[in-house]
C-alpha cells in the first residue's frame, strides 16, 4: 500500500498529517486558509509556556487533575492480575473529553476567534464545550443529529443551561455523522471568527494530533502514579474504548513508543460485530475518507457511509481516528470489541463490586477484561473515560427488564 | 485538444455550466436529463457522483444525492447509463464527486473508466494539493482527463497560482467561502473576480456557489468566462414535471 509516512514514531504524524497511510487533510478548498493557520499555529501555540501555564492552571483548579490512579482490590482479585483505574470520570463534567475543549478553547483566543462551534453524539463533548465557553465567555453552537436530540434531553438542557445553542443536525441519518457534517458546513460558511472544537482524534490534520497531545494529560499522570504505586512508570497494558478514540489516544500517548507497553483498545460490537447492528470499525471498516481523513471506516462497497450501531452513543461512530487506524494495521495495537449486553452487564458489575458508575462507553473496556489471560503480576491500567449519570434512563430500562 | 479546451477556445464569455445528480430524479434519467441541458443551451455538464456526506454541498445538493443513493445509482451503474452518451451528448462531461467512493471503485479503474465513456474532466473538491501532487494527479493526467481545482477568496496568492497551473481545462471560483445553495454578496464577488481576470491566469474561470438566475449569472458572466449553477437547477428539478420543460425553462430564464 502507498504509504505518505514511513516512520514509525506513533506520536508524530508527518507534516502533512500521515501515521503511516492514514490521516491527512482530505478538505474542500472551502476550509483549507482556516486548517492552515491551525496547522502552522498549533505547536507554536501549544508549546509556548504562557499557554502551557494557563492550560495546567485549569486542568488543575477547574477541572480537578490529576485525577487519581485507583488500584481496584475487588476487581483484580476476581480477574487475578492487578488493576488500576485512572478515574477520568472524576473531571468537571464527567468524562476526559473537557481536557481537550480547555486545550482548545485558549488555542481559540489565541487565534483570535470569536465563536465555537462542536458537534456532539451523546452530548458530554457539546456539555464539555458549552462548559469551556461559558468559561470564558465565547458564543457556543453546538450541532447534534436530531435523533440524538430525542434521546439525549438531560444533556441537551445542560447545554442550554451552560448558554450554548444547540441545532439539530436534519441531514443524512440525523446522528453523530451529520452532526459532523454539519459542523463542518457551519465552519465553511463563516470561516473567519469561528473555531471548530472537534471533540475526537478525528478530522482532518492537525486535529486527531492537537486532540491527542490534549488528551495525552492522561497518560503523563499514569505514568507519574504508576511510579509512585508500582516502582515503575511502565504497565504491562493500557486497556481503553475507543469511539473516534479520544480517551484512548490520551492513555495511550506516553506509552504508544514503549513496545513493553500493550495497548488495548475495545471497540463496540453492538448487538455482535456481524449482526449488521455494530460499531467495531476496524473489524468491519476499510480504509476509506471520512470527515477530512483517511483512515478506516465502515462503508457499503461501493463507498457510502454506514450508520454503525452501538448501546452506547459516545461510540455510534463509523469511523476510527488516523492513529487508531494505524496502531490497528501496524499491529502496535490490540483491537477487541464487546457488544451491548457486555457493556451493560459490566456497567453493573462494576458498580456493584467496585463502587463505580460508569459511563456506557467506558463499561465497554471492562468487558473484555475476563478474555485478556493477564498474568498474576501484570499491571493493567483502564481508563475509565466517564461516569454514568448520562446513562442511568438505560440502566433504569435495563433494571426494568431484570425484574 | 480536450473538449474543454476546445470549448474555450470557440466561446470565452458566459459559459453555463449546470449541474446535475446522477440517478437523480430517478436511477434512470441521468442521460435524460443530460440531452435536455444540452439542447436547451448549457455548455458544459457537471454530473454529480451521490455520496453519503458530501462536505462541500449544501442542503438541496446533499437531499438529491440521497435520493439517488436510494434510487440505487452506483458508480457501477453511472458508468453503464453513459457508455454510450457519446452519441447523443457533444458537449463536455465533467464528473464531481468525493474521494470515497471513487477509492472503494479504484482509483485508476474509475479514471479509465471515465476516459473510455467519454467523460472529459473530474472536480473532486477534498482531494487535496498534497495528495494530487504526490499521488492521484499521475492517473489523472495518464488518462487524459482534466481536472478542475477550486479556488476561493481566501485562497493566498501563491497557492492560487500553483492551483492554476495544475488545472487543466478550467478553475472553479468559488464566489465566497461557502457551501453551495447559499445566498451571496455579489458586489464582494464582483471585486475577488476583478482581482482574479488581473492575475491573468492560465485557465478560464467559471464562477460557483450562489448562481442561480439570470441576475446572479450576469453579475458574475461580467469578470469571468462563466459560470456554474447547481441547487437551483436541482430544486427545479425536485418540483417534478417534465424533466425537458423544466429544464427547458429554466435555461431560458437564466440565459435570456
Amino acid at each position: 500500500m502507498h504509504s505518505f509516512n514511513k516512520s514509525i514514531n506513533y506520536q508524530d504524524p508527518s507534516a502533512e498529517g500521515y501515521y503511516g497511510d492514514f490521516g491527512g487533510a482530505y478538505i474542500p478548498e472551502m476550509l483549507y486558509s482556516n486548517v492552515e493557520t491551525l496547522k502552522t499555529q498549533y505547536l507554536q501555540i501549544m508549546q509556548d509556556p504562557e499557554f502551557q501555564k494557563e492550560f495546567h492552571a485549569l486542568l488543575k483548579d477547574y477541572v480537578g487533575r490529576p485525577t487519581p490512579l485507583f488500584y481496584a482490590e475487588r476487581l483484580s482479585k476476581e480477574i487475578g492480575t492487578n488493576i488500576y483505574l485512572k478515574r477520568e470520570d472524576l473531571c468537571h463534567t464527567g468524562a476526559h473529553k473537557i481536557n481537550n475543549t480547555i486545550g482548545q478553547i485558549l488555542l481559540a483566543q489565541r487565534l483570535g476567534k470569536k465563536k465555537i462551534i462542536a458537534e456532539t453524539g451523546a452530548g458530554q463533548h457539546g456539555v464539555a464545550t458549552a462548559t469551556v465557553c461559558a468559561l470564558k465567555g465565547m458564543e457556543c453552537v453546538v450541532y447534534m443529529g436530531e435523533k440524538d436530540i430525542e434521546r439525549q434531553a438531560p444533556n441537551v438542557a445542560r447545554m442550554k443551561m451552560l448558554g450554548a445553542t444547540v441545532v439539530p443536525a436534519t441531514s443524512g441519518s440525523k446522528t453523530l455523522k451529520d452532526a459532523t457534517n454539519e459542523a463542518i458546513r457551519a465552519w465553511i460558511n463563516e470561516p473567519n471568527e469561528t473555531h471548530y472544537i472537534i471533540g475526537s482524534v478525528v478530522g482532518p490534520h492537525p486535529y486527531p494530533d492537537m486532540v491527542a497531545r490534549f488528551q495525552s494529560v492522561i497518560s503523563d499522570e499514569m505514568r507519574k502514579q504508576l511510579k509512585e504505586k508500582t516502582g515503575s512508570e511502565l504497565p504491562t497494558h493500557v486497556v481503553a474504548c475507543v469511539g473516534g478514540g479520544s480517551n484512548a489516544a490520551g492513555a495511550f500517548y506516553h506509552f504508544l513508543n514503549e513496545e513493553s507497553v500493550e495497548l488495548v483498545a475495545v471497540e463496540a460490537a453492538g448487538h455482535g460485530v456481524h449482526s449488521g447492528l455494530s460499531a467495531a470499525t476496524t473489524q468491519l471498516g476499510k480504509p476509506g475518507i471520512l470527515h477530512g481523513s483517511k483512515s478506516i471506516l465502515m462503508q457499503t462497497p461501493d463507498g457510502q457511509v454506514v450508520e454503525p450501531h452501538s448501546i452506547s452513543a459516545g461510540l455510534d461512530y463509523p469511523g476510527i481516528g488516523p492513529l487508531h487506524a494505524f496502531l490497528y494495521e501496524s499491529k502496535r495495537g490490540t483491537f477487541t470489541s464487546a457488544t451491548d449486553e457486555e457493556a451493560l452487564k459490566w456497567a453493573f458489575h462494576l458498580s456493584e463490586i467496585e463502587g463505580i458508575i460508569p459511563a456506557l462507553e467506558t463499561a465497554h473496556a471492562f468487558a473484555i477484561l475476563p478474555k485478556m489471560n493477564f498474568k498474576p503480576t501484570d499491571v493493567v491500567v483502564v481508563c475509565l473515560s466517564g461516569r454514568g449519570d448520562k446513562d442511568l434512563a438505560t440502566y433504569m430500562q435495563a433494571m426494568e427488564l431484570k425484574k | 485538444m480536450s473538449r474543454l479546451s476546445e470549448l474555450f477556445k470557440k466561446q470565452s464569455t458566459r459559459v453555463l455550466n449546470v449541474y446535475c445528480t446522477a440517478g437523480f430524479p430517478n436511477l434512470n434519467s441521468t442521460l435524460e436529463v443530460m440531452e435536455s441541458l444540452q439542447s436547451n443551451g448549457a455548455n458544459i455538464i457537471e454530473l454529480g457522483m451521490p455520496y453519503s456526506d458530501p462536505l462541500a454541498d449544501g442542503e438541496v445538493i446533499q437531499s438529491s444525492g440521497n435520493v439517488a443513493l436510494a434510487n440505487g445509482m452506483t458508480i457501477d451503474t453511472l458508468f453503464e447509463q453513459l457508455a454510450n452518451m457519446r452519441n447523443s451528448i457533444h458537449i463536455p462531461v465533467v464528473l464531481m464527486g468525493y474521494m470515497n467512493p471513487i477509492l472503494q471503485y479504484g482509483f485508476e479503474a474509475f479514471c479509465k473508466k471515465a476516459k473510455e465513456v467519454g467523460v472529459d474532466g473530474l472536480i473532486l473538491p477534498d482531494l487535496p494539493l498534497f495528495e494530487f501532487e504526490h499521488l492521484y494527479g499521475k492517473t489523472i493526467q495518464i488518462n487524459e482527463l482534466d481536472f478542475v481545482f477550486l479556488v476561493t477568496p481566501e485562497t493566498p496568492e501563491e497557492r492560487l497560482r500553483k492551483l492554476d497551473s495544475l488545472s487543466t481545462g478550467f478553475l472553479y471560483a468559488v464566489s465566497s467561502s461557502a457551501t453551495t445553495g447559499k445566498d451571496k454578496d455579489f458586489s464582494k464577488v464582483a471585486v475577488y473576480l476583478q482581482k482574479l481576470q488581473a492575475m491573468k491566469l492560465k485557465n478560464p474561470v467559471l464562477v460557483g456557489f450562489g448562481i442561480k438566475d439570470k441576475e446572479t449569472f450576469d453579475a458574475v458572466a461580467a469578470y469571468s468566462n462563466g459560470a456554474i449553477i447547481g441547487s437551483a437547477y436541482i430544486n427545479a428539478l425536485s418540483k417534478g414535471g417534465s424533466i425537458e420543460e423544466t429544464t427547458s425553462q429554466f435555461l431560458k430564464a437564466v440565459l435570456n
